[in-house]
């Protein structure tokens, strides 16, 4: 042993950074979506499966590196997202909340289940994909991986922070999100753009779930069950809808986690996250970074 | 006054009566397969389950999707109450679900300031912090679980059964119940005619969160065994599905989609994916489609016999 405190509570850091990014990372895709749609996209958490299934599947069979498999990934997923909002969300939109909830969840289990025929229960193994060396500071150990993981999770971060703030696809996404109607008569063609903040959305799941896959080094069907809904703690803790709130809230969770790991009680781990949601609804449900909207009559 | 034995209750009776002889009968008999008698229990417990989330979700108009989670407390409660301090079965199953009911209110006085998603994500969140509650007590053999005598029969099954469904049927009809209708159709017009909104939806969720705790302790001290992972949300899903294909807000909707369910899953039940993928592909389609379910909010009744004087539920379109 030998570490004293403070090497202990950095290392908690560095943990918590890693697993945080990847929860900000899916839980941009719930923001997004919900920014735009007001949908809560419950079979994100499963895209996330798909798409870290995907990236395996580049990394075994077609052996690509990490950078194409994550690439393959994104692309794989943004269509199956595309697809899910075209065959499934579209004919509902207009229908009420309750059951926009109701397909997301049979969405949700759909792929689980689904996945649990095609790919078989069976847990796989995530080839190593980083050189197995180790960094340390100061006593703080940092993997290889640990570091990629963080450099990817900022720069697609970067890239969509860009792509909203800069470009006039973002523009019109933030249109679509701020006022439905009126972007329509402005022109804007509201469909395309709710299909492409579903790739978008689905993309950035796609690179969490490759991420995870080579973090945790195992992937099964089931996988993106409690990251999804995690994550999903994740964008109501920064203010659903907000897509800073969404990398913030990602990150303070993976803190709170690794901090109650670290504490020595892992077994409740899950709870704590939830006991967070609960307690941010109650207290600020339109979180960290949310305005509260007065409702109208 | 009204008149409790007109020709409606009488065939009503009937018909429950014969039901329950039947079974029972061949129960006795010992011609009932022992496979079909778990799936009967089974259906009676999904009833119960159904027809009081319906409670939450139908009838009032909120959205829960923790009911798994007031199944646990019920089913584990009731199993500390039997089989560790060996109490008897009733006072198992009431204690199961008053705690349970208590629960209900702790958790619905604050979460249900919310609407919609939230109130489904908050309910949700609370189902899986109760599970993971009952995996850290050791006392409660943690994630193994523990075993337990099965002491209910189909009697005890289908008497609370159709006690629980009499009495929430007979909730929806009264004072209380039109107000939670109200609720559901219009929240702030309900709230500006002078309906005690909050208070009707905890008396709601209440009502549901105990009748989830009977069916919960029936489950424990049916099935031998009970573990955490039983209770975990895909639990609450399966009920989520029944009442919405039976159909959001109708009674006997709930029960036709518990008794459907309930033999889709006995009949897939070793084909475990096929039977989720199915469910939801059927859950997807149905939205699209017919997002009311099979009953919608209407009610089956026996109005069709025929009585003079009586403004029965299902007059309501």
């Amino acid at each position: 042993m030998g570490s004293s405190i403070t090497q202990q509570i950095f290392q908690q850091l560095v943990n918590g950074l890693s697993l945080g990014s990847i929860y900000a990372l899916i839980a941009l895709g719930y923001t997004m979506v919900y920014g735009i749609v007001k949908l809560i996209n419950f079979a994100h958490g499963d895209v996330m499966m798909v798409g870290a299934y995907s990236g395996w599947f580049a990394i075994t069979v077609f052996h690509m590196s990490f950078l194409p498999a994550l690439l393959f990934a994104m692309v794989a997923c943004a269509i199956l997202g595309v697809l899910i909002e075209r065959i499934a969300y579209k004919p509902i939109r207009n229908a009420s909340r309750i059951a926009a909830l109701i397909t997301a969840i049979g969405i949700s289990l759909f792929l689980e289940y689904g996945g649990m025929l095609v790919l078989t229960a069976q847990v796989r193994t995530y080839p190593d994909v980083f050189p197995e060396t180790i960094y340390s500071v100061y006593g703080v150990i940092f993997k290889y991986g640990d570091i990629v993981m963080l450099l990817t999770s900022v720069v697609l971060m970067g890239l969509l922070h860009f792509t909203i703030q800069y470009t006039k696809m973002g523009k019109a996404m933030r249109a679509v999100s701020f006022d439905k109607d009126a972007a329509l008569l402005m022109g804007i063609d509201i469909n395309n753009i709710i299909s492409l903040t579903f790739a978008i959305g689905s993309a950035l799941a796609a690179a969490a779930g490759v991420l995870m896959g080579v973090y945790f080094n195992t992937i099964d069907p089931l996988m993106g069950l409690i990251p999804g809904l995690k994550a999903f703690v994740a964008a109501v803790l920064g203010g659903i809808g907000i897509i800073p709130g969404a990398m913030v809230g990602g990150l303070m969770l993976g803190l709170v986690e690794s901090i109650v790991s670290g504490l020595g009680a892992s077994t409740w781990r899950d709870a704590v996250a939830f006991l967070i949601l609960i307690l941010v609804l109650i207290i600020k449900p339109s979180g960290l970074f949310g305005k509260n909207v007065r409702e109208k009559v | 006054m009204r008149n409790w034995f007109n020709r409606q209750n009488l065939v009503a009776l009937l018909g429950i009566g014969l039901l329950y002889a039947i079974v029972q009968g061949m129960i006795v008999l010992d011609i009932m397969p022992p496979y079909y008698k778990l799936t009967l229990i089974l259906i009676c417990i999904y009833i119960i389950l159904s027809t009081s989330l319906n409670l939450i979700n139908g009838v009032t108009g909120q959205f829960s999707v923790g009911h798994a989670g007031f199944m646990a407390i019920g089913a584990y409660i009731s199993a500390i109450v039997t089989a560790i301090n060996h109490g008897p079965l009733l006072l198992g199953i009431l204690a199961g679900a008053i705690v349970s009911a208590l629960a209900g209110i702790l958790v619905g006085l604050p979460t249900l300031r919310l609407k919609g998603d939230y109130l489904a994500i908050a309910t949700l969140g609370f189902g899986e912090i109760v599970r993971i509650i009952f995996l850290n007590t050791e006392y409660v053999g943690g994630a193994a679980g523990f075993t337990l005598p099965s002491k209910i029969t189909w009697t005890w099954a289908f008497g609370l059964m159709v006690i629980s469904v009499v009495l929430m049927k007979n909730f929806v009809a009264s004072t209380h119940g039109r107000a939670c209708i109200s609720i559901r159709e219009n929240e702030i017009a309900a709230e500006s005619m002078g309906v005690n909104t909050t208070k009707y939806k905890v008396m709601a969720f209440t009502m549901g969160a105990f009748f989830a705790g009977v069916a919960g302790a029936i489950y424990a001290n049916y099935m031998y065994i009970i573990q955490p992972m039983t209770f975990s949300f895909l639990k609450s899903f399966d009920i989520l599905v029944m009442v919405v294909l039976g159909g959001l807000g109708s009674m006997t909707g709930g029960i036709l989609g518990a008794i459907a369910m309930t033999v889709v899953y006995a009949v897939l039940a070793s084909f475990p994916e096929w039977r989720l993928v199915i469910t939801a592909v059927m859950l997807i389609v149905m939205m699209i489609y017919r997002p009311t379910g099979i009953m919608g909010t209407k009610e089956f009744s026996l109005s069709f016999l025929g009585k003079k004087g009586d403004k029965n539920a299902a007059s309501k379109n």
